[in-house]
């Protein structure tokens, strides 16, 4: 197993990339998944629609609309061209990307863990003195906390693998915006570098067996505090 | 306490329609499921708004849909034990217990942690989880948890139906020594008669979504002795029992009662059917029922088509059925003596 200097570049950018979309995507997710467990509104399926919609749409399509709204001509992108903040083909861009591709199943475990709350722990809480944002940071915080963890680690893994979008908005340039996904596809394309690639590969089963453990290991931890 | 409810709630189909002023510390509501009383529990704790109507407790207005007045659950201190215990399950027995009093300002605090959790024996419990504790134990941590939060109101609703029985006799002395010891006022939830006698003053009948009547627990009873399928539940509370030819022996005021079932150096409770008691005219000789009584009658009542008959025996009372014919051949009147017969077998415990 070999790892050329760019090869590690890419695995740290990519961990960098979908940690940062994990992060800035779990206020928003735990936020949307109140709103469409807890109540009640007109449009919340115009809300439900327009969050599952990038887990059927082709990712490439997702980065094309991406690249239209912050490319250079995009309403978006202008306003950052002009605060001096180009976004797209930066490391950036990657993340957002990762976000927008990697967010309805970040809601949907979210989701998942707030609707097996029994709505009478909140009634409790509320009639024992609890305001409505109490109840939500002391009981319904705590109570989805299983779906949090397996959201995050979905998404997380979910954004590792994150190519169809990225490198529409964010390109492929080595040691700038190449992720692992990325460097794989560049080695596949030339026939002498086979085994480059089977070593990232490598690298990416042994990532997601890591996620795969945390995640494990946090729901028994849970689990077992609950049954003390 | 005062209580003036006067709102209409519609849910689906279901229409709760309640105008009433209430009175007193220990109120019950009696209906079967789906009358609407968790409906109106949920109204004056807030946690469901009245489509019209006002809600006051005391002096204060909780609810009101012509001033724009929705006071927000938090602010209402009613606190509700529910059917099921709803024990927070990501906090230890502790954490519940003070969930409501850390919550309360500390002016308002009226009740001393270490008294309530000593009344309700959670001191062996208070650094467990809440998941492996018993039925019986999580009711009674719901029930402190909701006494720390110093309310003004305490709704029960149905907090012992999903007890089984022998569990739910033992619950109740702390629901209301709990009550009775910090001064807080409580509605009692229940389909149940029994739980009615044993815990509340006065009882709105709800059926349908509407008040039907307001009785005490007592008339309430004999009201639906005739159709009850046990008649008129006399209640005994009995202690210290001593054993004799297999039965237990209990003293009942001034009289002794034998009865098949029991346990030694235990209060208990016992139920007997106003069916199970067989009025003499004279004193019969031998008979193979094991208690033999001689009492007074003090009061008839009419329910359906039977004769409540209260009998006072030696100061101690007890409500008898006979049907009309029995009674005028037996002579019944206020005042008459009369000898009453139970069977060892016809007393059931409760706890």
């Amino acid at each position: 197993m070999q790892l050329t200097p760019e090869d590690i570049t890419a695995i740290w950018l990519s961990l960098k990339i979908a940690l940062t979309a994990t992060a800035l995507a779990l206020p928003f997710g735990f936020a949307i998944a109140w709103l469409i467990v807890f109540k009640t509104f007109r449009a919340k399926i115009v809300l439900e629609v327009l969050i599952n919609l990038p887990l059927t749409l082709p990712p490439v399509v997702i980065g094309y609309f991406l690249l239209l709204l912050l490319g250079k001509n995009g309403w978006f992108g202008q306003l950052l061209n002009a605060s001096g903040l180009p976004i797209i083909f930066t490391w950036k861009a990657a993340v957002i990307a990762s976000a927008t591709v990697g967010f309805p199943l970040l809601v949907r475990s979210i989701r998942l863990g707030m609707e097996a709350i029994d709505l009478q722990l909140i009634a409790a809480s509320r009639s024992l003195g609890a305001s409505w944002s109490d109840s939500l940071f002391t009981i319904i915080l705590p109570l989805s906390l299983k779906g949090i963890i397996a959201g995050s680690s979905l998404m997380f893994a979910r954004s590792l693998g994150e190519f169809g979008a990225t490198i529409i908005v964010a390109g492929n340039i080595p040691g700038v915006t190449q992720t692992i996904p990325l460097a794989i596809y560049d080695y596949a394309s030339s026939p002498s570098s086979g085994k480059m690639a089977l070593s990232l590969c490598m690298v990416s089963v042994v990532i997601s067996v890591v996620v795969l453990l945390i995640y494990e290991v946090l729901g028994k931890q849970l689990d077992r505090r609950n049954l003390q | 306490m005062k209580l003036k409810i006067n709102l209409e709630k519609k849910l689906g189909r279901f229409f709760l329609q309640v105008d009433e002023n209430i009175s007193g510390d220990k109120i019950g509501v009696f209906g079967d499921s789906g009358c609407g009383k968790s409906t109106l529990v949920n109204c004056i704790a807030g946690l469901l708004t009245p489509d019209k109507g006002e809600i006051w407790l005391d002096e204060q207005c909780l609810f009101s849909s012509k001033t724009g007045i929705n006071i927000s659950p938090e602010l209402r201190s009613i606190s509700i034990v529910f059917q099921r215990p709803m024990l927070f399950p990501h906090l230890s027995v502790q954490s519940n217990l003070f969930y409501g009093y850390n919550r309360c300002r500390v002016e308002n605090r009226r009740i001393m942690p270490d008294i309530l959790i000593d009344l309700l024996k959670l001191q062996p419990l208070l650094k467990r989880g809440v998941e492996n504790l018993s039925g019986g134990e999580k009711q009674r941590v719901a029930l402190g948890r909701a006494i720390l939060a110093s309310p003004r109101l305490l709704l029960m609703d149905e907090p012992l139906s999903a007890l089984d029985n022998t569990l739910r006799f033992q619950i109740i002395p702390y629901l209301s020594s709990v009550s009775e010891e910090f001064h807080i006022p409580y509605m009692f939830i229940s389909h149940s008669l029994t739980e009615m006698q044993l815990m509340t003053k006065q009882v709105l009948v709800l059926n349908n979504g509407q008040i039907e009547e307001q009785d005490t627990p007592e008339g309430l009873a004999r009201n639906r002795m005739a159709k009850s399928q046990n008649g008129y539940r006399n209640l005994l509370r009995l202690s210290n029992p001593v054993h004799q030819n297999g039965l237990f022996l209990y003293r009942w005021g001034s009289n002794n009662l034998l009865i098949s079932d029991g346990e030694l150096n235990k209060e208990a409770l016992f139920e007997l059917s106003s069916r199970d008691i067989i009025l003499f005219k004279n004193h019969p000789d031998a008979i193979s029922a094991r208690n033999l009584l001689s009492c007074t009658v003090i009061e008839l009542f009419r329910s359906g088509d039977r004769i409540g008959v209260v009998l006072s025996v030696t100061g101690e009372k007890l409500v008898a059925e006979i049907v009309r014919s029995a009674a005028e051949e037996l002579q019944i009147i206020t005042g008459s003596t009369t000898f009453i017969a139970i069977k060892a077998s016809s007393f059931r415990r409760l706890s």
